[in-house]
């Protein structure tokens, strides 16, 4: 029976009874159906359940294999801390959009056909959304309505590209692409794909609208949505080699931006898409190295990204700032915060005892041992940034830097609980990589802890930093934003509104003018040149006829005298006529 | 004691012993670079002793210095009510 026990239906259920909950018992709910689900993890086995046949396609609601459960292993385990996180809100409907949106990845991690996989992308969109809504605010209810556009465009993509692949090959299971390579479907799938895995230029929807979430809402975000992409991406796509360009230009550009930011949810924001795009190249390079790599990169990533917005989200709600020229010399005030945001920030920038150590550089090693030089150079380069950012520019100017004055206190226990679960698995991972190994899809043969792999590690992230104290002047934040793809449609409505209030209003305009005035008067006079017609022509004709038949008749009376007499003279005549004309002419003729 | 960890490196008093630690383990790195044993690398610069120190020098600051220069000069970083 518990092996029928999908994890999305647990969450389901639970949403669903969240709201008859109140305070303290939604709270408990809240935190206890996610421990329901990582116990259900502990009991499940590869397999797959619930074929249905669905309008003659066969569907698979439940597939579990290796790939699978490592991401539902670091999905529950996040749902769990998340909703920790959460625990001081009070606000139903984001506990429900949050149990929906966790719900809904599972049900793509554990598709097994592709019209699965598409309902379960979808509500991930919707249920999402609402985290950001939820904000409440004039600013977050337009991202919130730029995100759920973007992603229904991206759904209108899948689903175009599974039906084009599903009547290409008459099946509608998932696996890896090979049929129709470079074809309409093929690139379709890719495409929504890469726009939820936020690669650029279809990456500006998360840096628009994850800084515009709530709190709470962004933690969840930076978890599920691009790492479901990832996984979808290895499932679907493993050697795509389009995927390596994409991947390491992406690593790069997040990098870029991030000096640029100065809202610290969106320099987090490019570090997702940063740290994705290593787990893009990898999918790309297909190895099963590099498969290894991007899942246990996105699991790790899942864990430290998510301590790295709990912190920052701490931050943000304690003094209602988040911009780095709007704080700084918070130290004294949030020392815990500042430790255990730090974790996050050595874990993601690969020191050696935390988790992006043992995750990041397997796929750096997978690039070299593939003989990809110059993308393990660049993704370097790009380790390099990430610390500067997430590790020294961000703390920095957050923590230290230039007194704000604000003195506010630690957040709440729960937030620092959650957050120190959080900082346990980045370390826990760091320091046994074996355990996270295990799970991963291919036997693992990589031993990160080699002496030289931990100097080389050292030497790279110490002179950044020594680098960055050096150059600390020219990195100040400035009030600025900064342009990204999203000014296509931001700017593109602008002129979509232009072009509806002046030529398409100028024309509408004219039209009824000419309605009214010209078209108008021509339609008077046609009346009344058809009313003439038919006065003079159409009723002459009719009354001429009349007349005549009148006439006719009148000259027939003259004939019908009513005499029986009469009428039988006529007869008589009548047929002697007939008689004689026949015998004339029979005479007549030769 | 972790407000007092925090402190270290938050606190101007701790300024100069902070940059003769940095410098030191500066050092100790690189040496350690040079005396680690390298049975097996994957390209030529992984063999070259500090090759990773230089190149997380260098990578840092051209990011910082690309960067502003594409943010400034591109027409990227603009003011913050620009889409208001």
């Amino acid at each position: 029976m518990t092996e029928w026990l999908h994890p999305a239906l647990i969450m389901v259920f639970g949403a669903a009874l969240l709201p008859m909950l109140h305070d303290t018992g939604q709270k408990v709910a809240s935190v206890l159906v996610p421990l329901l689900v990582l116990l259900r993890m502990t009991q499940m086995d590869v397999g797959s359940q619930g074929q249905v046949q669905f309008i003659g396609i066969d569907l698979v609601l439940f597939q579990a294999d290796q790939l699978s459960l490592v991401f539902a292993w670091v999905f529950s385990i996040m749902a769990v801390i998340g909703n920790i996180y959460a625990w001081h809100i009070n606000d139903t409907g984001q506990r429900v959009s949050a149990f929906l949106y966790i719900g809904s990845a599972f049900g793509v991690v554990f598709a097994g056909d592709w019209f699965t996989l598409l309902v379960a992308w979808e509500i991930m969109a919707f249920a999402s959304a609402y985290l950001i809504f939820a904000s409440a605010n004039r600013k977050a209810v337009a991202a919130g309505f730029r995100y759920l556009m973007v992603h229904v465009a991206g759904g209108v993509l899948l689903f175009g590209g599974i039906v084009l692949h599903g009547v290409q090959t008459g099946s509608y299971l998932v696996g890896p692409l090979d049929h129709g390579q470079g074809g309409l479907a093929y690139n379709l799938i890719l495409i929504s794909f890469m726009l939820n895995a936020a690669v650029p230029p279809l990456s500006a929807w998360l840096t628009d609208a994850y800084p515009e979430a709530t709190v709470t809402g962004a933690v969840f975000l930076s978890a599920f949505t691009t790492k479901t992409a990832v996984y979808v991406l290895i499932r679907n796509y493993p050697g795509a080699e389009v995927l390596i360009g994409f991947g390491v230009a992406m690593a790069l550009y997040g990098v870029v931006f991030a000096v640029l930011e100065n809202d610290c949810r969106r320099l987090l924001g490019y570090h997702i898409i940063s740290q994705v795009g290593y787990m893009v190249a990898a999918v790309g390079m297909g190895t099963e190295m590099a498969l290894n790599g991007a899942t246990s990169h996105a699991f790790a990533h899942i864990l430290y990204k998510g301590l790295l917005f709990m912190g920052v989200g701490a931050v943000i709600l304690m003094t209602g700032r988040r911009k780095l020229t709007e704080l700084g010399g918070l130290y004294h005030a949030m020392p815990m915060t500042v430790v255990l945001y730090m974790v996050g920030a050595l874990a993601i920038s690969a020191f050696p005892l935390f988790s992006g150590f043992v995750s990041k550089s397997m796929i750096i090693s997978a690039a070299a041992g593939d003989h990809r030089a110059a993308v393990a150079l660049l993704l370097t380069v790009a380790s390099s940034g990430t610390f500067l950012h997430t590790g020294l520019k961000l703390p920095y100017y957050m923590f230290f830097g230039k007194d704000c004055g604000l003195r506010p206190s630690e957040p709440p226990v729960n937030m620092l609980l959650a957050m120190g679960l959080a900082a346990l698995f980045c370390i826990g991972i760091g320091v046994f990589p074996q355990l996270l190994y295990d799970l991963l899809p291919y036997p693992v043969n990589y031993h990160p802890y080699s002496g030289a792999h931990i100097t080389q590690s050292l030497g790279l992230l110490m002179f950044t930093l020594f680098a960055f104290v050096l150059c600390l002047r020219y990195l100040d934040p400035e009030k600025t934003i900064s342009l990204d793809t999203d000014w296509l449609y931001r700017r593109g409505a602008k002129l979509f509104m232009w072009l509806a209030l002046h030529p398409v209003l100028l024309w509408e305009k004219m039209v009824v003018t000419l309605g009214d005035g010209a078209g108008l008067r021509m339609l008077h006079r046609l009346s009344r040149a058809s009313q003439k017609a038919d006065t003079h022509f159409v009723d002459a004709v009719v009354n001429g006829v009349a007349r005549m038949t009148w006439r006719c008749g009148l000259l027939l009376r003259q004939f019908q005298t009513g005499v029986v007499s009469h009428y039988a003279l006529v007869m008589i005549v009548g047929l002697i006529v007939m008689l004689v004309f026949p015998l004339i002419a029979a005479l007549a003729a030769p | 004691m972790i407000a007092r960890l925090v402190n270290f490196f938050g606190d101007d008093r701790y300024k100069r012993l902070r940059w003769r630690l940095l410098l030191l383990m500066l050092f100790l790195i690189v040496l350690a670079d040079v005396l680690v044993p390298r049975p097996h690398v994957e390209h030529v610069w992984d063999s070259i002793p500090g090759w990773s120190a230089a190149f997380g020098f260098i990578s840092c600051v051209a990011i910082i210095f690309v960067s502003k220069f594409i943010g400034h000069s591109c027409g990227i970083m603009r003011d913050e009510d620009y889409y208001d």
